[in-house]
């Protein structure tokens, strides 16, 4: 992956980016991204690869994952596994739907978040209570969720309630409002309609200028307020992890949990307190889901969303853009699917270019291996193009994990993942 | 990845039988009644949080309980609850070798439905007379379960992956993986509606102990049991590979090489998980299709540690799991969501490894303290 392969600092070889700053380094490297991407768009004819319709739908489809990644984020940064993002999302769907169904959906989604905290919290009393394995305790919540919740629509959607059923919950009142951003997106002001500037740009369909225009356009129009939400949950998490005492705390606990308790660091509330944030983030996936993505509660609608998060949160080597970006790629793999199937094989032109382009880059640092792979690579992707005119569904759906697994397989020297987290720590006893 | 003290507390080395000592502390229990005393426990404290769920939620536990016993307890719902408990025997098996060499295999689930999914059209493909076609199938299986393990084995002794993830990934994959062969290749187009894989000739069926209640395939479920228990507990490999899953370091200065136990456990596990689906294959619907079996890889964790890893525990806590599955229906009949079964497996689940560890720590506490008192007296006499 482009990404990767130009970002390890090495003396003794010329590096293509030498002497810039991790931001700009980024940013260079996201402005290039993005022109092989509307060239991409160009050369196909692919209007779908960045309509703002793509966009939007990817913004739709990346927010669970991103906020089960997110979960999956607190969990390790304070030392413990959560494999049960994905029974914590199923208690949000389930209270989500149920709460946006009697009362409407702001209060689904509060239920939802709450509902997933539980389920953090009976992680956490698990684990740093009685010092379970965390990957059992996690299969436990897994298991619990999706047998208590099915307990609780057998229950409570009898026959009585229309619409609703043993797997899946009435509609809910009404929809989370949304927003379109005046002058960008044609949004209105106190009844004024204003000019859809954007949308007239991506009509025109520029090179660059169009594609910009969709991107954004797709994701200032139409937009919940739940998704908007759960974006600022990222730098949030950013900020309270890297910025601020309680952070400090939280990391230091899923580094090395015995130095911070020597240090007066009181590790068993503070874990308590991150399963709860984590939980809630994965309650709030599952309510968006059961609330903003649909309009009621349904069986299987987390679909291992939570697992995906998981895969996340390794993706996004255990920081928060990093899980954003993850999502994201996962995000606009589904949401190409969704769209239009048959621009999905378009995405493999674009994969080639990228290939090809960290080649070159790799040549002037005479790398020659990994110059020699990225052509092969970029090859293969190009023949893919050339041949695939469809891609199968099932093979979208696997491709989060297999790209995890590559990830782990290829670059687990650059993942810095903390170090602590999953083991055994019981409180007072390792010093 | 540390997994729960999976030796069980059964090696309390025994202090010196000093009378005086045995007069102070009270004669330990046998470590076996210890074993089977703390898994009763969990799974009565399993029911009773069950119960409480139960009379939240206006129903009568106590009802439910006796009516779960009644229906249980008739002869046709014993035959269904062995039916029932093979799977769940096969995946714990599977399970528990990895357990034995430290491995956590989650991926037991993937690894049956790969298992099911390639004896199913591979086993639809060949002509063989019966018992060589059903033991086709079952090598079949237990190759592509292998197969799947392998991968995770390989990643972790090569690439340093850790196979939690690894396998939670194969698992994920192998869905997608089966979903896409089966819809692009192998959806047979017969003369029924059901959506399935080409069903298999009669000569890989397998028949019936008792007619639609009990299949033979428990006879294998058995057979694999004991296996376990004389390849993993008596025999000298089995020494090796628990030795290495105890202390990898330590049997490495013994010559015991631990990658060669991780690929080896790995596949073995995965081979045996492979199994998992073919009672239900072989013995029922002799084709595979969506309305495929699920969920026997996670409850065969939590069958592997209710029995904890050993192979008579493993009947027995599989036999539970069979049994609790299969009062489903008389359950729902009464008015009380059978869903409720589900609840409370997950709940032994908990209560299993939370009981474990509070017997654990308990234990080892006593053991240091009746070492320390049978340290100290002789010092105290010397002085």
């Amino acid at each position: 992956m482009a990404p990767e392969s130009p970002a390890a600092p090495s003396p003794s070889r010329l590096d293509t980016f030498r002497g810039l700053s991790k931001g700009t380094r980024a940013w260079l490297i996201a402005g290039t991204l993005f022109i092989l991407l509307s060239l991409t768009r160009v050369l196909t004819d692919g209007g779908d690869l960045t309509s703002s319709h793509t966009a939007g739908t990817t913004l739709r489809v990346t927010i669970p994952i991103l906020l089960a990644g997110l979960a999956g984020l607190w969990a390790e940064r304070c030392g413990i596994v959560n494999i049960g993002i994905e029974g914590m999302m199923i208690l949000g769907t389930w209270f989500g739907g149920w709460g946006a169904w009697k009362f409407g959906p702001w209060v689904g989604l509060i239920l939802a978040i709450i509902a997933g905290s539980m389920g953090g919290l009976l992680h956490a009393f698990a684990v740093v209570r009685f010092n379970v394995n965390h990957i059992i305790s996690g299969v436990a919540i897994n298991l619990l969720a999706f047998g208590g919740m099915r307990y609780l629509s057998e229950l409570v959607y009898t026959a009585d309630v229309q619409g609703g059923g043993i797997s899946q919950s009435p509609p809910q009142k009404s929809p989370i409002p949304r927003v379109n951003v005046p002058f960008l997106a044609g949004g209105e002001i106190f009844g004024w309609k204003s000019p859809d500037m954007l949308g007239w740009l991506e009509k025109h369909g520029w090179f660059l200028i169009g594609d910009l225009a969709g991107i954004t356009r797709g994701l200032v129009h139409n937009v919940s307020w739940a998704s908007i939400i759960a974006l600022c949950l990222v730098p949030l998490t950013g900020w309270v992890l890297w910025r601020t005492r309680f952070g400090l705390r939280v990391r230091s606990s899923g580094e090395a949990p015995s130095a911070a308790e020597s240090l007066g660091v009181k590790i068993t509330p503070l874990r308590y307190y991150a399963m709860l944030i984590s939980g809630g983030l994965a309650g709030f996936g599952g309510g968006f889901l059961a609330i903003v993505s649909s309009s009621y509660y349904r069986q299987g609608q987390t679909a291992n969303r939570g697992f995906i998060g998981l895969a996340t949160t390794i993706f996004g080597n255990w920081r928060p853009v990093g899980v954003l970006g993850g999502a994201t790629l996962f995000g606009f793999a589904e949401a190409l699917q969704l769209v239009g199937p048959s621009s999905l094989p378009k995405l493999f032109l674009f994969l080639a270019m990228v290939a090809a382009l960290a080649a070159i880059s790799s040549m002037v640092a005479h790398r020659l291996v990994s110059a020699a792979s990225g052509l092969i690579a970029g090859f293969l992707f190009f023949l893919v193009y050339w041949e695939v005119n469809k891609v199968p569904e099932p093979l979208t759906k696997a491709a989060p994990y297999v790209l995890t697994l590559i990830v782990l397989a290829t670059a687990s020297q650059r993942l810095r993942p903390p170090a602590h987290a999953g083991l055994p720590y019981r409180s007072g006893e390792d010093h | 990845m540390s997994l729960p003290d999976t030796e069980g507390f059964g090696e309390v080395p025994d202090p010196t039988p000093d009378a005086d000592i045995n007069r102070r502390h009270s004669r330990a229990p046998k470590p076996w009644l210890v074993t089977l005393a703390s898994s009763l426990a969990a799974v009565g404290i399993a029911l009773v949080i069950a119960g409480i769920l139960l009379a939240i939620t206006g129903k009568n536990p106590i009802d439910a309980y006796s009516k779960m016993l009644d229906a249980g307890l008739q002869k046709n719902k014993l035959l269904e609850t062995m039916q029932r408990a093979t799977p769940f025997m096969i995946a714990a098996v599977a399970v528990a070798i990895g357990f034995k060499m430290n491995l956590f295999n989650i991926g037991v689930e993937g690894q049956f439905l790969m298992g099911m999914f390639f004896a199913a059209i591979a086993g639809a493909y060949v002509h063989l007379p019966a018992p060589l076609h059903v033991t086709f199938c079952l090598l079949v299986a237990m190759t592509a379960g292998a197969a799947w393990a392998g991968i995770a084995a390989v990643l972790k002794v090569r690439r340093g992956v850790n196979e939690v993830i690894a396998t939670i990934m194969l698992n994920m994959i192998a869905l997608s993986v089966i979903d896409w062969m089966f819809n692009e290749k192998f959806r047979y187009e017969g003369p029924s509606l059901d959506v399935k894989t080409k069903p298999l000739p009669p000569t890989a069926w397998m028949p019936d102990i008792v007619k639609n209640r009990l299949g033979s395939f428990i006879i294998i479920a058995l057979l694999v049991v004991l296996l376990f228990w004389l390849v993993v507990y008596k025999s000298r490999f089995g020494f090796r590979l628990r030795a290495s899953g105890l202390n990898a370091v330590a049997a490495r200065t013994a010559g015991i090489s631990s990658n060669r136990m991780i690929i080896i456990a790995m596949l073995m596990s995965g081979a045996v998980a492979g199994l998992a689906g073919m009672p239900s294959l072989l013995g029922d619907t002799h084709a595979y299709g969506p309305t495929r079996p699920d969920g026997y890889g996670f409850q065969g964790i939590a069958v592997a540690l209710l029995g904890r890893n050993s192979p008579l525990g493993i009947v027995v806590a599989a036999l539970l799991f069979g049994f609790l599955d299969s009062v489903q229906g008389p359950l729902q009949l009464t008015g009380i969501p059978s869903s409720i079964v589900q609840v409370i497996k997950a709940i032994i689940l908990l209560t299993v490894v939370i009981v474990n560890e509070v017997v654990g720590r308990r234990v080892a506490k006593r053991t240091a303290d009746r070492t320390a008192a049978a340290l100290a007296i002789p010092m105290v006499v010397a002085a």
